[in-house]
């Protein structure tokens, strides 16, 4: 148990990308039940805003990821200058989120203005996927986000999403938050 | 009324409404038509003042906010009321709602903690350096295959398929040409100039060379009669033609 316990320990330190219960299986050799155990008491051994860094659960797998709230200090170690989505990138990615799989003039229609540019930028960035194509005449290409998107803002998946508000500012009455449910990627 | 704007934080015409609305204090399930399309045309007029692209998009709602403004100025058909006829405003409603929505949701994404904005994860192992895990980790869209294919083309050599050379005959080596067959001081006729098939290139040249050596003195020529045969010969003692100034651009072909 110990063996097997630093071992998962080691492989996900030193995944690039987080690793799955059943890559973990795979490449441990060891049935689900067994690691699913080995793993929650890493997770109690690493818990979050104790250490510097977390075991945590992410697009379907497992990975170490430092703790946000020391970002501004971790920020110093990156050469690169930190990405920031413009307004409209975020706001489209969010369409698509919620919406997927979403066609472009959905998008379009959404959003009141041309969104080909930022797609772009998002399908270069790989936080979407094209998942097919919609059974309308042009058979339009439908989107929806990646493993990527779910690495980026740290969610186990889909209905892991903040849940949509419905319109509060200008009418109080509504100030419910009202459940989207994303459709889940196969 | 003035409103101070900064237009190049719209993101669009559906944002710059809800602004509009917003800052009224306007209730969105009964906006006020007259008052918003004068602000929002008022704000369109601006930007044209200040010289910006005023995009499509922002035309085509100011022409929707106009005729929805018309349609809730004309008196109400009683006989069609029965009908229950739908608020000319309701889509415009639907489609502010439904903005709003997304652009809190955009604003609630941005809040949660981002990978390598506010934490970070190792990366000395690059997924591309680890080895035999291929088969079930590479995980590639239309999209990424597309980009690749497309990166493939442009780096591969444009194919030529058929170079054309465009032979370029000198005049000056034709001026050359003539004076040494010329030489042995016998006469020759033009034809005779061409013992092998005629090509329309080298008869021109050749006839340019003649006319050239003409005009310098160094052959005469003679002819019977119109469209006879031209007897060529040496004008006078041989020269070495060295000593003249024999060049393309001297002779006017440059």
């Amino acid at each position: 148990m110990d063996d097997l316990k630093r071992l998962t320990e080691a492989f996900i330190f030193a995944a690039a990308s987080p690793l799955s219960l059943d890559r973990l299986c795979q490449l441990l050799e060891c049935p689900r039940p067994e690691l699913r155990a080995v793993i929650e008491q890493l997770q109690s051994e690493y818990p979050p805003s104790v250490r510097g860094f977390y075991l945590a659960e992410v697009a379907g797998g497992y990975q170490f990821r430092t703790a946000a709230e020391l970002g501004p200090w971790l920020r110093k170690l990156s050469k690169e200058r930190t990405f920031r989505f413009s307004p409209a990138g975020l706001e489209t990615l969010a369409i698509i989120a919620y919406r997927q799989p979403i066609t472009r003039a959905e998008i379009e229609y959404l959003r009141g203005v041309d969104s080909g540019g930022v797609m772009k930028t998002l399908l270069e960035k790989n936080l979407l996927r094209i998942l097919g194509k919609k059974d309308v005449p042009g058979r339009p290409l439908l989107y929806g986000t990646s493993r990527q998107f779910l690495e980026l803002f740290g969610l186990r998946d889909l209905n892991d999403l903040p849940t949509l508000k419905e319109f509060s500012a200008l009418d109080p009455e509504l100030d419910q938050a009202v459940p989207l449910e994303p459709e889940r990627l196969g | 009324m003035t409103i101070k704007i900064h237009l190049d934080n719209f993101d669009g015409p559906l944002d710059l409404l809800l602004h509009l609305i917003n800052t009224n204090e306007m209730d969105i399930y009964d906006i006020p038509m007259v008052a918003i399309t004068e602000q929002y045309l008022a704000i369109i007029e601006q930007m044209k003042q200040l010289d910006l692209d005023v995009a499509g998009e922002f035309l085509l709602m100011a022409a929707t906010l106009i005729y929805i403004k018309s349609r809730t100025l004309l008196p109400v058909n009683e006989e069609l009321l029965e009908e229950e006829e739908e608020d000319p405003r309701a889509e415009l409603v639907r489609r502010l709602l439904e903005y709003q929505r997304y652009k809190q949701a955009a604003i609630s994404l941005d809040q949660l903690p981002q990978l390598s904005r506010d934490l970070f994860v190792n990366q000395f192992l690059d997924t591309e350096i680890l080895e035999g895990d291929a088969d079930d980790e590479v995980v590639v869209g239309i999209y990424q295959l597309a980009e690749a294919f497309h990166r493939l083309l442009q780096s591969a050599p444009t194919e030529v398929f058929h170079e054309v050379i465009r032979e370029s005959l000198s005049v000056a080596e034709y001026v050359q040409n003539l004076v040494e067959r010329l030489a042995d001081g016998q006469r020759r006729s033009f034809r005779e100039l061409f013992p092998g098939p005629l090509r329309r290139d080298e008869v021109v040249v050749t006839f340019l060379a003649m006319l050239e050596l003409v005009k310098m003195r160094r052959i005469k020529l003679e002819q019977a009669g119109e469209f006879s045969e031209i007897w060529l010969s040496l004008a006078g003692p041989v020269e070495p033609l060295s000593d003249v100034a024999l060049g393309e651009a001297t002779l006017g072909y440059g």
